[in-house]
């Protein structure tokens, strides 16, 4: 359980297995198949792969049609065309009907780097989310994009998941089984909860290590499935912690913040303090050096929690 | 071919008698895009295409997509009157608790392919559609319906491209081409003509026929069956409101159902003796 593997790499890599043992499935792309790695998946199945030119609103419902001839689509873009420019073919087209389209869009969240705020989704998951039949994945690491990928290609149903650009560290064990709307806990702990998706949940696992040495222990939830969500396991962390500091490389506005908050001030009102980018568009720099610009690295998720327990 | 033609202008004008009562009981819903368009939904569901309504999942059946999907009460009242669903369903569009919405939804419907109702979205399904057929070496036709207004929206021009760079020659669009939209005549909202040169720079096979001659509509269904290598699109210029005098050519009537006072007078156009 070490290395770094970039989440759309382990995706590609993913679509390409899944082809030769489903011949139902058919990937899209609007022309960015080297960027999003479904160029894999081209190459080994050239009749199933359907470059759909930079045209995203038409790739989305001819990947709808696809799937009401028994066909799986899978249809990757960059997050913020996916979602963004195509988000009304996935309402009306996909999530309505409830296609059985999945749409994997990689290139989330700020760590898109040099592209800037243009090119850098971070409304994407709230978006999603906000869709009726809509389910949203955001994998931590290679392995675990590996399970989602494999699970969502089995379940019926629209699915958005979201990958990333950068290489990003190895917390989960190969062959670990993905179960689609369950939260799984990285790290005991008792004084907060880090509730974290993505990429984040490695900075977590670090802010947990940091604050360890300091005597103060941090649970660190991983929600790799932002809808459903997981209340169970969420409930029971705000329950024994009574502090939940969420982190998503996305807007505090609607995303994995907002579905705990919604969560937890209903059901156990606890404090919630949201990190993430604070409703603002990206910028352009190192993926590195955005993180610590929008205060995204493992020690301002201490920080985070350090301050929240000195008021208490 | 006489005969046929006799018999679908009659299944045409029943179908349309059903429109209009099926819009007066509702009090909601499109009625001059339907009635502009029923000609060639009644071509499509009793001569051109292959389905079977006892089995609407029936896998060599031919696929229709309503584009246009504000014209779901012509859609709905061919469904029932080829027995997809009771007739007396469509007593219940647009109501809760009956399973017509007021746009075409494949979840409740039999007989209803794929969700449509914001405009610009049903060719690319259709693309879809054909695209999947074909992978499956398949034979069956797709076929969707769009309107005149909705080819203002940018993604029919995506889906234009795409349908002829995949030369999906299985499938036919068809265009309501009946001049109104909403806001007024389609020429002065926003001018989409010239469609057929349009689409045949797109690279189709483009036709141009009378949307409410049925032996025109046969004949350019056949045709287009003939075409190979490339998909075809058959621009039926019609009238909005068609066989109801006093709702033809008026835009005012593209969502308004008709009154109680209008429905005697409509019905009697229409030469329904049964009222």
């Amino acid at each position: 359980m070490s290395g770094m593997v970039a989440t759309r790499d382990a995706y590609g890599e993913t679509l390409a297995e899944l082809g030769a043992e489903n011949e139902n499935i058919v990937v899209l792309d609007a022309d960015l198949s080297g960027s999003t790695k479904t160029a894999l998946f081209a190459k080994k199945f050239p009749e199933r792969f359907f470059n759909m030119g930079i045209a995203e609103a038409n790739m989305v419902g001819t990947a709808a049609g696809l799937a009401a001839v028994g066909k799986v689509p899978f249809v990757s873009t960059f997050a913020i065309f996916a979602t963004g420019r195509a988000w009304e073919q996935v309402r009306q087209s996909v999530a309505y009907p409830k296609a059985n389209v999945k749409i994997v869009a990689t290139h989330g969240g700020v760590t898109v780097g040099e592209d800037g705020g243009s090119h850098q989704s971070v409304e994407d998951i709230a978006i999603m989310r906000a869709i009726p039949n809509m389910t949203v994945i955001v994998p931590a690491d290679g392995p675990e994009t590996r399970a989602a990928i494999r699970a969502v290609a089995t379940m019926r149903g629209p699915v958005y998941v979201r990958l990333g650009r950068n290489k990003v560290p190895t917390l989960f064990a190969d062959d670990l089984p993905f179960v689609v709307g369950k939260g799984c806990e990285l790290s005991a702990g008792d004084d907060l909860t880090f509730v974290t998706t993505g990429m984040m949940t490695a900075q977590a696992v670090k802010a947990s290590e940091i604050l360890a040495a300091e005597g103060i222990s941090a649970r660190v939830v991983h929600m790799a499935t932002v809808k459903p969500l997981d209340q169970e396991i969420l409930i029971k962390a705000a329950r024994e912690t009574k502090l939940v500091i969420t982190a998503e490389e996305h807007s505090i506005v609607g995303g994995l913040g907002g579905a705990v908050a919604e969560c937890l001030s209903e059901c156990c009102p606890v404090q919630v303090i949201r990190l993430g980018v604070r409703d603002r568009f990206g910028i352009s720099g190192k993926a590195e050096e955005l993180l610590k610009y929008f205060s995204l690295m493992p020690e301002d998720l201490a920080d985070a929690a350090r301050g929240a327990l000195a008021k208490r | 071919m006489k005969e046929i033609v006799a018999q679908l202008e009659e299944k045409a004008r029943s179908l349309r008698i059903a429109i209009v009562k099926t819009l007066h009981k509702s009090q909601s819903g499109h009625t001059g895009g339907s009635l502009s368009a029923i000609d060639m939904i009644t071509v499509l569901y009793f001569h051109a295409m292959r389905h079977d309504p006892a089995n609407p999942q029936w896998e060599g059946r031919d696929r229709f997509v309503l584009s246009k999907g504000h014209a779901a009460p012509a859609q709905y009242v061919a469904l029932a009157e080829a027995g997809y669903f009771p007739r007396e369903d469509l007593m219940m569009l647009r109501r809760l608790g009956g399973h017509l919405q007021g746009h075409p939804d494949s979840k409740g419907t039999p007989g209803v392919e794929v969700c449509t109702g914001s405009l610009g979205q049903g060719l690319s399904m259709a693309n879809g559609m054909a695209m999947g057929l074909r992978l499956d070496g398949r034979e069956n036709r797709v076929y969707t319906l769009l309107g005149d207004g909705e080819l203002q929206e940018g993604q029919v021009w995506e889906a234009a491209m795409a349908a002829a760079h995949y030369r999906l020659d299985k499938l036919c669009a068809l265009v309501d081409f009946n001049g109104l939209q909403i806001d007024g005549e389609v020429a002065r909202v926003m001018n989409v003509s010239p469609i057929a040169e349009k689409f045949r720079a797109f690279g189709w096979h483009a036709l141009e026929i009378d949307g409410h001659d049925i032996g025109a509509i046969i004949d350019a269904l056949d045709a287009a069956r003939k075409v190979a290598g490339q998909p075809t699109v058959i621009v039926a210029r019609t009238v909005k409101g068609k066989g109801v005098p006093f709702f033809e050519n008026k835009a005012s009537y593209h969502g308004v159902p008709p009154s109680d006072q209008e429905l005697p007078l409509a019905l009697e156009s229409l030469g329904d003796n049964a009222r």
